[in-house]
C-alpha cells in the first residue's frame, strides 16, 4: 500500500522534544565535533599542504610532478607493493593452516598455542625487526640460512612483517573457521565428496570472505607499517619510511604530505574492499550454524600439531632473542647476564622517563577513549531522533580506520601546529599524544562498542522513557553494566596499542613527552640495540601483565559482580 | 457509520479518556495507519486485534509516543498529548521482550520507574512489595531476571509499568512468548489484575481468542485500518466486514449468487438469509459452525439440506463435524455437535443427515470472498 493522496497532503504531526532528546542531540554533537577536529580537519590540513609550497601558496600538482619525476621516491611504491605482496602471500597460507589446525584437528594444546600465537601483538613492531637484526645480522647466529643475502633490506622487511600480522590475520581467520556450519560438511560427507572437493566446495566458500577480509588487512598492515623497515630495511626505501625521512631527516613538509596522500590511497581502498566483505560474510551468517566438532585423525592431527610447533618456536624464538638480548652484555661474545642495557637514563632516547610517560599516556587513551567510545556508540545505537547527527557520528567512527598512523600523525603536525589554529597550544603536549592516539585505534574499539550495545534489548531506552526516567540515567545504571565486558575489552584494546604504536606518535613527541617506543626507535637508530631491545622488552611485559590482569578481571571480579548473567 | 462512531453509540453518556481522530503513520512511502480514529473510555480493557503487520505495534507505539504519527491527533484526559515524546505521557507499558534490566534484580525492576521520582526510602519499598504481592512474586524478590521462568518475567513487566500508577497500561502481545498453558492461566490473572485496579488499559494481540476472552472492546484492524469497534458479542456476532467474519472464531465462507427474495444460491441449496442483494450478485454466505443445527429438523423447514457427514473429529467438549452438501455444485460445511447430539442421534461417517442453519444466524456479505 502506498501512500495516499490524502495523507500526504495532510498537516504532519511535529513531535516535540524531550530532555533526553536535547541531551543526546548535544552529546551527538559534541562527540561529532571532536571528531571533526580529531579526524576530519587534520587530514584536511594534510590534503591541502600536498598542494602547497613551503611558503604556504597553492601550486597546484606541482609536488606530485616533483615526487613523479625523482626515481630515489617513486621507487618506493614499487617496492612498498612487492614487499606487502610477498608478505601477504606468505602470511595467509600460513595463518590459515595454523588457524585451521586450532579448529578442525582434534592436535593438543590448542589454547597454547593460540596464546603464542597472539604474542606479537604485545610488541611495537620494532621488535621482531630488532630481533631479526640478531639472529640474521653481520654477527648473527643464523646468517649462514640467508645464503650471503642480507636481512638489511626486503628479506628483512617480509620476514619481520610476518611476525607483526601474523595475529591479525589469525584472529580473523579463526572466526571465519569457527563459525561454519557443520551441517553442510555432514551433507557434503554423506553425498561421498572425497576430502578434496570437501575443502573446494564447502571449506573454501565458508571461509571466503574471512580470506579476502584477512588478505586487505594484511596488506594495509605491512603498506602502512614503519617500524619493521626502519629498523630492518637498510636502503630499500618503502613509502612508510619514506614519509619518516622527508619528514625528519629533510624536513620538507610538503613532499611528506604527498607520499602520505600515495600511501592513503591503498589505505582507504583496502578499508571499502573490507567493509564490502565483512557486510557479505555477517550476511552469510545469519542463519544458525551447528558448531563444526572435528573428529580425532592420527595422521592429520599430527601433521598440524607439526606445523604449529614450527610456527609457534619461530615466534617464541623472535621473543626470546630480544628478551635474552636485552639481559646479557654483548649477543653474541659476551653471553654474562646484566641490567646494564636496562639503565635506560644512561642512554640518549628518552630514559625511564619515556617509559613512564607510555604508561601515562596509554592509562589516560584507555580511560578516556573507552568513556567516548562507548557513548559515541551509544547514540549511534540507541538515540532515535537527529538522523543526520548520528549518520555523521557512524561516518566518522568508521574513518580512522582507513588512515595509517604515519599518516594521521603527519596530519595532526600539520593541523595543530599552524600557527592560525587556536588549538595549537595542544601541540608537543601529552594530551596531543592520548588524543592522536584515541582517534588511531577508535574505529575497532567503536565497531566492538557497537556489537554489545547491539545485544541490548531495544526497548530499554522507551521503558526508562515511559518510566520518566532520564536516558542518561538509564545508560549508567543498565547499559554501563551490562556491557562491563565489552567496555573492558575495549580499553585493553587502546592500552596495549597505546603502548606499542609508533607511528602516528613519531611525528607527535616532543623531548618530555618521548615514548617507549619511540625511545626503541630512537635508541636503535643510535646503535643501542641491546637497549632498544630492552626498551622493546619493558613494553613487551607491561602489555602481558595488562592482558593478565584483564583475563583476571573478566574471569574474577567481573563474574562475580555480573552474578545476573547466569541461571 | 464510522468506527468511532460506532463505538460511541455503545458508549452513550461516557466521555472517552482517550481519543484518537484521523491518525495516520507512513514509513517512506507506505502507509502502515491511514485515518485512524478512535476512542478509548476509561476502565475499559481494549484490545487491538488484527494480523501480523496489519499495524497494531505501530498504532501503540504512537499513542505511547513512541514513533510519534505522521499526522492526525492523540487526546488523553482531555489533553492533546499529539506532539509530546513519551516522558511527557501518561502510560505504562509492557513489551513482548519484557525488556527487564538484567542487571537489576525483581526488585529493583520493579522500583526503577519509582526511583527518580522523589519519594522516600520507605515508601518506595512499601509500594514495591505491594506490587509484588499483587502479582504474586513476593519470593522472588531478590532474583534476577534470568533466574525467572518467562511467566514470571512477564509480571515483573507487568509490575514495574503499573508502578507509577499510570493512567494507561499498554501491553504489545504480551502473552505471545509464552507456552500455551501459561498463556491461558495468565490471561485471566491479568484481566483480573486491570479490574481490581481499573487502570484503561489496551492490549495488542493476533491472538482472536484472546481478544475475545479478555477484552471490554475490540478493535479489529486490517492493513492499516480499523474494521469494526466493538464488543466480543458484536464482533463475534456482527462482523461488519468479510475479513472479520473469517479472522474472528471459525467461519464457513461459501460462495454463491443473490436470487430473488433475498435469497442466496450456493450449489443447490437456496439459503434464506435477509439480505438486499441485487439479484445475480456474487454473494458470500458466511455460517459459523456451531449454528449449523440437525435437532429436529424438517426437510421442509426454511434453510434445511440434506448434507453427508465426512470426516469426524472429537475436539474435548464437542464434535468438529465436516458435512458434505449433496446435488450438483456441492459444497463443505464444517459444524460443532455436542457430544450428547452426536450420541443420541448415532451420527457417524457416511451417515446421510438433514441440517439447517436458522436465517438469523446466517451473515451475507457482497463479492467473492472474505480476503478482498
Ligand atoms: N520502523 C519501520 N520502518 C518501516 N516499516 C515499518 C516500521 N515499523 C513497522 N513497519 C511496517 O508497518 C507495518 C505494521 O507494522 P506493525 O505495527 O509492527 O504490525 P503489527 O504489530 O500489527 O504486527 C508492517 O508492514 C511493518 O513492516
Ligand atoms: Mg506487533
Amino acid at each position: 500500500m502506498t501512500a495516499p493522496a490524502a495523507v500526504a497532503s495532510m498537516v504532519r504531526v511535529r513531535p516535540r522534544a524531550s530532555a533526553d532528546d536535547r541531551i543526546l542531540m548535544l552529546a551527538t554533537v559534541l562527540i561529532v565535533g571532536a571528531l571533526l577536529l580529531g579526524v576530519a580537519a587534520p587530514l584536511y590540513a594534510l590534503l591541502a599542504k600536498g598542494f602547497q609550497a613551503a611558503d604556504g601558496t597553492f601550486v597546484g600538482l606541482a609536488n606530485f610532478r616533483t615526487y613523479f619525476s625523482t626515481p630515489a621516491l617513486f621507487d618506493s611504491i614499487g617496492n612498498s607493493v612487492a614487499v606487502t605482496l610477498i608478505t601477504t602471500g606468505i602470511a595467509l597460507p600460513l595463518a590459515f593452516l595454523f588457524a585451521y589446525g586450532l579448529t578442525r584437528t582434534c592436535m593438543p594444546a590448542k589454547s597454547l598455542f593460540k596464546g603464542i600465537a597472539l604474542i606479537p601483538i604485545l610488541m611495537p613492531s620494532l621488535l621482531p625487526g630488532i630481533s631479526l637484526v640478531y639472529l640474521f645480522g653481520t654477527q648473527g647466529l643464523a646468517k649462514g640460512l640467508l645464503m650471503g643475502e642480507s636481512i638489511y633490506g626486503p628479506i628483512g622487511i617480509v620476514l619481520g612483517e610476518l611476525f607483526y600480522v601474523f595475529p591479525h590475520a589469525l584472529t580473523i581467520l579463526l572466526i571465519a573457521l569457527a563459525t561454519s556450519d557443520a551441517r553442510l560438511y555432514e551433507a557434503a560427507e554423506s553425498l561421498g565428496a572425497s576430502k578434496t572437493r570437501i575443502f573446494l566446495t564447502v571449506t573454501l566458500p565458508g571461509v571466503r570472505y574471512g580470506l579476502i577480509s584477512a588478505f586487505f588487512v594484511v596488506f594495509t598492515l605491512v603498506i602502512t607499517d614503519f617500524g619493521v623497515p626502519k629498523v630492518i630495511g637498510g636502503k630499500y626505501n618503502v613509502l612508510a619510511t619514506d614519509v619518516y625521512k622527508q619528514v625528519i631527516g629533510r624536513l620538507d613538509f610538503e613532499m611528506g604530505a604527498v607520499v602520505s596522500m600515495i600511501l592513503l590511497g591503498p589505505a582507504v581502498l583496502a578499508f571499502f574492499a573490507d567493509r564490502l566483505a565483512e557486510r557479505r560474510q555477517s550476511a552469510a551468517l545469519t542463519a544458525r550454524a551447528v558448531p563444526y566438532e572435528p573428529k580425532p585423525k592420527r595422521g592429520r592431527d599430527a601433521a598440524f600439531f607439526a606445523f604449529c610447533v614450527l610456527v609457534g618456536l619461530a615466534i617464541l624464538t623472535v621473543l626470546g632473542v630480544a628478551a635474552y638480548a636485552s639481559w646479557i652484555k654483548l649477543w653474541p661474545y659476551n653471553l654474562s647476564f646484566t641490567n646494564y642495557h636496562y639503565q635506560f637514563d644512561l642512554r640518549d632516547g628518552g630514559g625511564w622517563a619515556s617509559y613512564r610517560n607510555s604508561l601515562v599516556m596509554s592509562g589516560s587513551t584507555a580511560a578516556l577513549g573507552t568513556a567516548i567510545v562507548f557513548v559515541g556508540a551509544y547514540l549511534v545505537e540507541k538515540s532515535r531522533g537527529f538522523r543526520p547527527g548520528r549518520i555523521a557520528l557512524q561516518f566518522l567512527a568508521m574513518m580512522p580506520m582507513a588512515v595509517p598512523g604515519l599518516v594521521l600523525g603527519l596530519a595532526y603536525v600539520f593541523f595543530f601546529n599552524a600557527p592560525n589554529n587556536p588549538l595549537n597550544g595542544l601541540y608537543h603536549t601529552m594530551a596531543i599524544l592520548v588524543i592522536n592516539t584515541v582517534v588511531h585505534f577508535y574505529t575497532v574499539a567503536h565497531l566492538t562498542a557497537v556489537t554489545a550495545l547491539k545485544q541490548l534489548d531495544s526497548e530499554f531506552e522507551s521503558v526508562s522513557a515511559s518510566l520518566k526516567v532520564p536516558v542518561y540515567k538509564t545508560f549508567w545504571r543498565v547499559s554501563v553494566p551490562v556491557c562491563a565486558p565489552a567496555a573492558l575489552d575495549i580499553s585493553m584494546y587502546l592500552f596495549v596499542n597505546a603502548m606499542t604504536t609508533v607511528s602516528a606518535v613519531v611525528f607527535l613527541y616532543a623531548p618530555h613527552t618521548a615514548l617507549a617506543s619511540v625511545a626503541v626507535l630512537n635508541m636503535d637508530d643510535a646503535g643501542e640495540i641491546a637497549s632498544a631491545a630492552a626498551m622493546g622488552m619493558m613494553i613487551v611485559y607491561t602489555s602481558a601483565a595488562v592482558r593478565g590482569l584483564h583475563a583476571l578481571l573478566t574471569r574474577g571480579v567481573l563474574a562475580r559482580a555480573q552474578a545476573w548473567r547466569h541461571r | 457509520m464510522t468506527a468511532a462512531e460506532g463505538s460511541a453509540a455503545a458508549q452513550v453518556g461516557r466521555t472517552p479518556y482517550l481519543s484518537i481522530r484521523g491518525l495516520s503513520k507512513l514509513f517512506g512511502e507506505f502507509a502502515a495507519l491511514t485515518d485512524i480514529s478512535l476512542d478509548v473510555y476509561e476502565g475499559d480493557f481494549v484490545c487491538f486485534l488484527g494480523p501480523s503487520g496489519c499495524g497494531k505495534t505501530t498504532l501503540l507505539r504512537a499513542i505511547a509516543g513512541l514513533d510519534i504519527q505522521t499526522a492526525g491527533s492523540v487526546v488523553q484526559a482531555g489533553r492533546d498529548i499529539s506532539r509530546l515524546p513519551p516522558s511527557e505521557r501518561d502510560f505504562g507499558i509492557v513489551f513482548q521482550s519484557y525488556a527487564l534490566f538484567p542487571n537489576l534484580t525483581v526488585t529493583k525492576n520493579v522500583a526503577y520507574g519509582l526511583d527518580s521520582r522523589r519519594g522516600s526510602r520507605a515508601e518506595t519499598a512499601r509500594r514495591v512489595s505491594e506490587l509484588l504481592e499483587l502479582v504474586g512474586l513476593v519470593e522472588h524478590a531478590d532474583k534476577y531476571p534470568a533466574q525467572l521462568s518467562g511467566g514470571q518475567q512477564q509480571r515483573v513487566a507487568l509490575a514495574r509499568a503499573l508502578a507509577t500508577s499510570p493512567g494507561l497500561l499498554l501491553l504489545d502481545e504480551p502473552l505471545s512468548a509464552l507456552d500455551a498453558k501459561v498463556r491461558v492461566h495468565l490471561r485471566h490473572e491479568i484481566r483480573t489484575l486491570q479490574d481490581k485496579l481499573g487502570v484503561t488499559t489496551i492490549m495488542v494481540t493476533h491472538d482472536q481468542e484472546e481478544a475475545l476472552t479478555m477484552a471490554d472492546q475490540i478493535v479489529v484492524m486490517n492493513q492499516g485500518v480499523v474494521e469494526q469497534v466493538g464488543t466480543p458479542e458484536d464482533i463475534y456476532g456482527h462482523p461488519a466486514t468479510p475479513f472479520i467474519a473469517d479472522f474472528v472464531g471459525s467461519m464457513n465462507s461459501l460462495k454463491g449468487v443473490a436470487t430473488q427474495g433475498g435469497y442466496v444460491r450456493v450449489g443447490a441449496v437456496e439459503f434464506a438469509a435477509g439480505g438486499t442483494l441485487r439479484p445475480g450478485m456474487a454473494a458470500t454466505v458466511c455460517i459459523r459452525p456451531e449454528d449449523v443445527t440437525v435437532r429436529g429438523v424438517a426437510a421442509s423447514e426454511t434453510n434445511a439440506f440434506p448434507v453427508r457427514i465426512g470426516a469426524i473429529e472429537f475436539l474435548g467438549s464437542f464434535w468438529r463435524v465436516t458435512l458434505r452438501s449433496e446435488g450438483n455444485g456441492g459444497f463443505e460445511l464444517l459444524a460443532d455437535f455436542s457430544t450428547n447430539l452426536v450420541r443420541d442421534l448415532d451420527l457417524r461417517e457416511g451417515a446421510r443427515i438433514v441440517v439447517a442453519v436458522p436465517p438469523e444466524r446466517i451473515l451475507v456479505f457482497a463479492g467473492g470472498g472474505p480476503r478482498p
